[in-house]
């Protein structure tokens, strides 16, 4: 096969430029179709009732008088429901949801579905669902941190494990100068999303269609397999476009299955859309905290040792624990680290990855304990940093693929004006006497790679196309992708074909954990390289074409052409390649995946610094953010435009984090007592005023054939800590439970 | 029982017959118009995706009932552009969401732009960012795409208040 270099092609053409997403035209004109904007012939709607009771059986349901509403065609319930092929509450893999899909009268949390009514119109099934008027049978739950005995669990996260350690922490913190001993508490925070889960299911014969939104298509594919029995080639999901997901639509949730249940039962198209209230519970969330960190120190200011515990939640009957103690095992340098997590058991739906899931709950604890080391150290919180720099991974002690950090740290503190702050809390007012505070935080976020197949194919005519199951939840993958597809072909972005969300194209893998982009990239990359070297292999080999015989020198593609690397003047257009040869298209598979070498010999993240002012009255508490400044750096940057956006996107969800997002849970009856957009604060625009996004330059040869890390997530890291930090700079009152309200400053 | 009212959306007469009165002005444009733009968050008022001009004036549609609205004006995003003058592919308020890259998910968008046009028309916002980010917090977006929401409305304000105004970019 001939040397043919991909390097040359991907700069200057498509990736790097700042486009415009390629789906924009379609989501401002409201032409991009959302699952729920579907409306096959024969439509009915189901709307599900959920449980107001977290824990015990549900002894009757008025059937008879929601099927006597005027429309309702059927009422789905434990009698009637049908049968499936697995049992949904047994778990294959971590990568599911145990379900409850009306196979019992059992409760297990809150807002659990307990029945569906389907009906010819949006509002009968609304009515009908409140004629159910259900009587439970009710035992009192299990609630909050407390509820229960703390356990080890087996695994963190996505099997991550709940121990990590290096180096004797007691030794450590005995030997210190200096120690801290500190406690943090997170709230429980659910998705939202703005667009509810919401299904479109139809069945035809043992084919089955469904409009969903998911952020792993043929993830969910195979779990409606498993359930209904199904061979996974006769099933289509379709997901163009997510109304955002976080995490939430990661794994197939109950309620979509009890929509595809419910269009089998009455053997009719059905959709399904949850209320807003019914989003607290079934689909997903991030538990709860409580976060002890020790540390100590030298008299140089150096870590001795750093102890992270986290205690966390997840329900009584599946498990998802929040691995809030992880980010300590990448950040700081320290002799000796431990990093430990135990659980309880709660009444509550299984929480969820969500949007940094462990990294943003850990990183604001991490960063405020390191604040106050900082403090009590004597030393300013960058310099601090500085000094415990890690130039290895702390626990593994293995070298950093790439880290950019320290310019990161330089670039944030710089456009922030860091060097303005006045050492001591409490010491700075604006004009109009409110007290303003500047605090910083370390964002970090793992550059994971997962699974992924693309398909790529050039024509005769020149044009290509490249096809994979991926998925477009906001981040902007139809853009990015589409600009790696480009780039890898050598062909301009016009000339492009590029197919996207839906299960019958090739593999994704998910979009999560921050790897979408350099996973599904890397696959249409190594696709693209693979139809190239095809072409190259006809035209080399063809003594008519003018690149016979550079199989030695190599060949690269660019503007629809291969062109010799010893003599640029010698180049042949794709489509004259093909036709000379007499073939149509050449066609290829690729695969993404992560190096098991460079993993093993290198850590990877993304890395950056987060600068935050508040200014705060000192009569009512009142905390606004006035500024947020962050510099981020995470290898190739592929669109600088849709990567900024993410940083912005993330920053907000850290200013969510620190002062806004907490869901009230009721210990006697289980319920979520502020399950609205309304009650549930999340940032509207004047919540935000003033954010900045440095994109920090940084080559990674080792993280994958790209050079991307993630950008979706590490926003969040950092900027929490850095707004509760600069909230104690600001008031001279260290506030270790977030959100961090008013009245937590008063008094 | 039928129920009969007659709308103008997006500068069409309908004459429309309901069977049901709890039908809202939102889920008429969803289920029974075809109107699928408009999007439903939160059925409740408070999160802004359903945001829709009655009479010139912002509406959260799921907050409407249908049958209050006999005789109204309706426009909605898949109008906006076609309001301004037949053919025209974007409102400038859509061409600079997509300029400033004023969305993510893009599921709030409708609502946004909706509500930006409104804003607009009520003058009250001006060329002062933090009216502007008052005037848009009745829209919520999950992505955090706020900042260039807001750059968004302002320079549209900017070009439709300019010389040349309703040209796309």
């Amino acid at each position: 096969m001939p040397d043919i270099a991909y390097e040359q092609a991907r700069h200057g053409s498509s990736i790097g430029q700042p486009l415009t997403r390629r789906d924009g035209f379609l989501k401002v004109t409201g032409a991009a179709t959302y699952a729920a904007d579907n409306r096959p012939e024969g439509l009915l709607h189901a709307v599900v009732a959920v449980s107001r009771i977290a824990r015990g059986r549900v002894a009757s349901l008025d059937v008879a008088a929601a099927k006597a509403h005027s429309g309702v065609v059927e009422v789905m319930t434990g009698t009637n429901a049908p049968r499936l092929a697995q049992d949904p509450d047994a778990k294959h893999n971590p990568f599911m949801f145990r379900l409850d899909l009306l196979q019992n009268d059992r409760v297990r949390y809150a807002h659990q579905p307990i029945a569906v009514v389907i009906a010819e119109t949006l509002e009968a099934a609304t009515e009908g669902a409140e004629l159910l008027a259900p009587r439970y049978e009710v035992d009192p739950p299990q609630i909050g941190l407390d509820a229960g005995e703390p356990q080890e669990p087996e695994g963190v996260g996505a099997g991550d494990k709940a121990i990590v350690s290096r180096g004797d922490v007691e030794a450590g913190l005995d030997q210190a100068e200096r120690r801290v001993e500190t406690t943090y508490e997170t709230a429980a925070q659910y998705h939202n999303a703005l667009e509810p889960h919401a299904i479109v299911a139809q069945w035809d014969g043992d084919r089955l269609i469904v409009d969903t939104p998911s952020q792993g298509l043929a993830m969910a594919k195979m779990r409606l397999a498993g359930l209904f029995g199904l061979d996974p080639k006769s099933i289509l999901v379709r997901s163009p476009y997510l109304g955002g997901g976080f995490g939430s639509k990661g794994f197939l949730s109950g309620p979509q299955v009890l929509g595809v249940m419910a269009a089998k039962l009455v053997g009719r198209p059905v959709k399904l859309v949850l209320r807003r209230e019914q989003m607290f519970g079934p689909v997903g969330h991030r538990a709860e905290t409580r976060q002890t960190l020790r540390l100590g120190t030298d008299a140089s200011g150096a870590l001795t040792a750093l102890d992270h515990h986290t205690l966390t939640a997840t329900s009584r009957f599946d498990e998802f624990y929040e691995p809030a103690s992880a980010i300590s095992r990448y950040l700081y340098a320290a002799p000796a680290v431990s990093t430990r997590h135990s659980g309880v058991r709660v009444d509550t739906g299984t929480p969820l990855f969500m949007r940094a899931p462990g990294e943003a709950s850990g990183s604001v604890a991490l960063e405020g304990a390191i604040d106050e080391m900082a403090e009590a150290c004597g030393l300013d919180p960058l310099e601090f940093r500085l000094r415990n720099y890690a130039e290895s991974e702390p626990i593994s002690g293995r070298p950093f693929s790439s880290k950019a950090l320290r310019e990161c740290y330089a670039q944030g503190a710089a456009r922030f004006g860091w060097d303005k702050r006045g050492p001591v809390p409490r010491s700075m007012r604006d004009s109009a006497g409110r007290l303003i505070g500047y605090g910083m935080g370390t964002a970090l976020f793992p550059a994971l790679m997962m699974q992924a197949e693309a398909r790529a194919e050039i024509r005769a005519d020149g044009t290509g196309t490249v096809a994979l199951g991926a998925h477009d939840m906001g981040q902007g993958a139809w853009t990015a992708l589409a600009q790696i597809a480009a780039d890898g072909l050598g062909i301009d972005l016009d000339r492009l074909d590029f197919q996207s969300g839906t299960s019958d194209l090739p593999n994704a893998g998910i979009a999560g954990g921050s790897a979408h982009t350099a996973t599904a990239g890397t696959a249409i990359h190594s696709a693209a390289a693979a139809v190239l070297a095809q072409l190259a292999d006809l035209a080399t080999n063809d003594e008519r074409s003018p690149l016979y015989g550079a199989g030695n020198a190599g060949v690269y593609a660019r503007g629809g052409r291969l062109v010799r690397r010893d003599d640029e003047g010698r180049s042949e257009a794709f489509s004259e390649i093909l036709n000379r040869a007499g073939r149509t298209s050449v066609s290829a598979q690729g695969q993404g995946a992560p190096d098991p070498a460079s993993r093993e010999a290198y850590a990877m993240h993304a890395h950056g610094a987060v600068f935050a002012e508040v200014s705060i009255d000192p009569d009512l508490g009142q905390i606004r953010v006035t500024r947020l400044v962050g510099a981020f750096a995470a290898g190739r940057v592929v669109n600088p435009r849709l990567v900024t956006s993410q940083y912005y996107g993330g920053m907000i969800w850290g200013v969510s984090f620190a002062l806004h997002e907490k869901a009230v849970v009721d210990p006697r009856s289980g319920r979520v007592m502020n399950a609205n957009l309304g009650e549930y604060h999340v940032p509207v625009n004047a919540d935000v005023p003033s954010i900045d996004a440095i994109l920090v330059d940084e080559h990674d040869p080792h993280v994958n054939p790209l050079g991307i890390k993630g950008v979706g997530e590490i926003g969040i890291t950092g900027t929490a800590g850095a707004i509760a930090n600069a909230v104690y700079h600001a008031t001279g009152i260290r506030v270790r439970k977030t959100p961090i309200t008013l009245d937590q400053l008063l008094g | 029982m039928t129920f009969r009212l007659t709308l103008t959306v997006n500068g069409q007469p309908r004459a429309i017959e309901l069977d049901d009165p709890r039908v809202t002005l939102l889920d008429l444009l969803r289920e029974r118009l075809g109107l699928t733009g408009s999007k439903k968050g939160c059925d409740r008022g408070q999160c802004g995706a359903c945001t829709v001009l009655v009479d010139g004036r912002r509406v959260n549609s799921c907050l409407a009932l249908a049958l209050s609205l006999d005789g109204a004006d309706v426009l909605t995003i898949e109008g906006l552009a076609h309001s301004l003058a037949p053919g025209e592919p974007l409102h400038p308020v859509q061409a600079a969401f997509i300029e400033h890259d004023g969305f993510q998910c893009g599921f709030c968008t409708p609502g946004q732009i909706m509500s930006a046009v409104g804003l607009i028309h009520e003058g009250r916002a001006g060329d002062d960012p933090e009216r502007v980010r008052e005037g848009m917090s009745g829209n919520l977006c999950r992505c955090g795409a706020y900042i260039g929401i807001t750059q968004a409305v302002l320079d549209a304000q900017a070009r439709m208040a300019g010389p040349g105004q309703g040209g796309a970019a």
